[in-house]
């Protein structure tokens, strides 16, 4: 049972932030709701307000000078039926259709899913492979973090208290780019999840792995992409084991519900070698 | 804004109207209340269950505009203007939806708590693809769980009425 709250429904982006100064620690911004609504439900968080966003511009997906605009109120559906995000990253909207279930897609959105920072989530991982920007707006001002920044730790993001997520903004790989997210679990949220980008022509360079839900935040791992950057394709794939467990180590993986730390750095490092193979198909 | 903005303990209600089962619905909720219990304890439709409570199980699966969403965690206020439809708005004219009659003929279900979700959710599915393949029947249909059945004779059931519907069939057994 939910605990009675207010609702407030601004209309601009201006008043949300105005609102989350104004009330501070006792108010929630309320997207698809899909994560918020269950912690409510069970106790572990309680608003005196919602702060209902549907009401804002942001759900367009678009082209902008070689990068895809995500707006952050974007359903999970949205994007996995998204003919451009079909067309020029093909990864995120085969993430987009393996998120939870058709229900949970059906209202919950993207920027809800990055805001709510829970770790075991797929996109942020992704997004952070293919060096997406995140555009968090207040009354009077804009700027953009890097995703590989703007996880935390659990649950906690780099947004300060009055700002908003109101896009996501990613670069569009060019002919030779590749990316491919993969996860894996048994329970309802993956235990591990591993996404990379790359560019190959002749040999791999710009490599980027992330590695997410294994432990408190996604996170990226420089020391297994230097073992791929700058190899031809053959030498990355010898190198795919090692790569694989030095991602595993510094996946900062803890023991839960979800798999003891040995078995998710494991799993990190078949999946990134399965990934970076798949990518390469 | 919307809304002035009062003390957070005082009662807030939200005059909504909506469609239910093709009939229009005009009451007043308060923003913390959920679909499901509306649906259940306010409107007397028991077909949507509470199960896990959660959003994995499918149980309190209704039909928003067509899309299947989980009542127990859907505020009731978000379905204003917008059209709901439960197991109990299926069957028109007291004639079985094709896949009710599938359900029945094919055995797919034994205690039925999961079939109103089950069969919602398989109306979506066949509104969006008519001719889905094994595969796409599995991912669209793998968050509603059955503890009973194995999901075989389920998954012959929803073909089976797929069948029927894309033949222009309207739920008589053939």
């Amino acid at each position: 049972m939910l605990r009675r709250f207010r609702l407030e429904e601004p209309e601009h982006v201006s008043q949300v932030s105005e609102l989350l100064s104004r009330f501070g620690d006792s108010a929630k911004i309320y997207a698809g709701g899909t994560e918020l609504l269950l912690a409510m439900k069970e106790g572990l968080v309680q608003y005196e307000r919602l702060i209902n966003v549907k009401n804002l511009n942001c759900r367009d997906v678009t082209l902008e000078n070689g990068a895809l605009s995500i707006g952050a109120l974007s359903t999970h559906r949205e994007l996995e039926t998204s003919k451009t995000i079909k067309e020029k990253l093909p990864a995120l909207a085969k993430l987009e259709h393996n998120v939870a279930n058709v229900r949970v897609r059906q209202v919950g959105t993207l920027g809800g899913n990055l805001c709510f920072a829970e770790p075991h989530a797929d996109p942020g991982t992704l997004l952070i492979a293919l060096g997406a920007k995140m555009i968090a707006e207040k009354s009077s001002s804009q700027r953009e973090l890097d995703a590989e920044k703007f996880f935390v730790d659990a649950f906690e993001t780099a947004l300060e208290p009055d700002e908003v997520l109101t896009k996501i903004v990613i670069p569009v790989p060019g002919a030779a780019g590749r990316s491919a997210y993969l996860k894996f679990g048994y329970l309802e949220r993956p235990s591990v999840g591993v996404g990379l980008a790359f560019n190959l022509n002749g040999q791999v360079s710009s490599m980027r792995i992330a590695v997410g839900c294994a432990g408190p935040a996604p996170r990226r791992v420089p020391e297994a992409e230097a073992l791929l950057e700058g190899k031809s394709r053959e030498e990355a794939e010898r190198n795919l084991a090692q790569a694989g467990a030095l991602a595993g180590r510094a996946a900062q993986a803890i023991t839960d519900l979800h798999g003891s730390q040995d078995y998710k750095e494991h799993i990190v490092g078949i999946l990134l070698k399965r990934a970076f193979l798949s990518a390469l198909s | 804004m919307a809304k002035p903005m009062s003390r957070a303990s005082e009662a807030q209600l939200i005059p909504i109207s909506f469609t239910l089962n093709g009939r229009l619905q005009e009451i007043d909720v308060e923003p913390h209340e959920l679909l499901l219990d509306v649906v259940r304890e306010r409107l007397g439709l028991t077909g949507a269950k509470r199960s896990c409570d959660v959003q994995v199980c499918g149980a309190c699966t209704l039909l928003v505009d067509g899309r299947p969403v989980s009542a127990c965690t859907t505020l009731a206020f978000e379905v204003r203007g917008r059209s709901v439809l439960t197991i109990e708005g299926l069957a028109e004219n007291g004639k079985l939806h094709p896949l009710q009659q599938a359900f029945i003929e094919h055995g797919g279900f034994q205690c039925g708590f999961c079939t109103p979700g089950m069969i919602l959710a398989a109306k979506a599915l066949l509104d969006e693809n008519p001719d889905p393949s094994e595969a796409e029947l599995k991912h669209f249909m793998h968050g509603n769980i059955c503890r009973c059945t194995g999901y075989k004779k389920i998954i012959e059931s929803i073909m089976a009425a797929a069948k029927t519907m894309r033949s222009g069939g309207q739920g008589s057994s053939s």
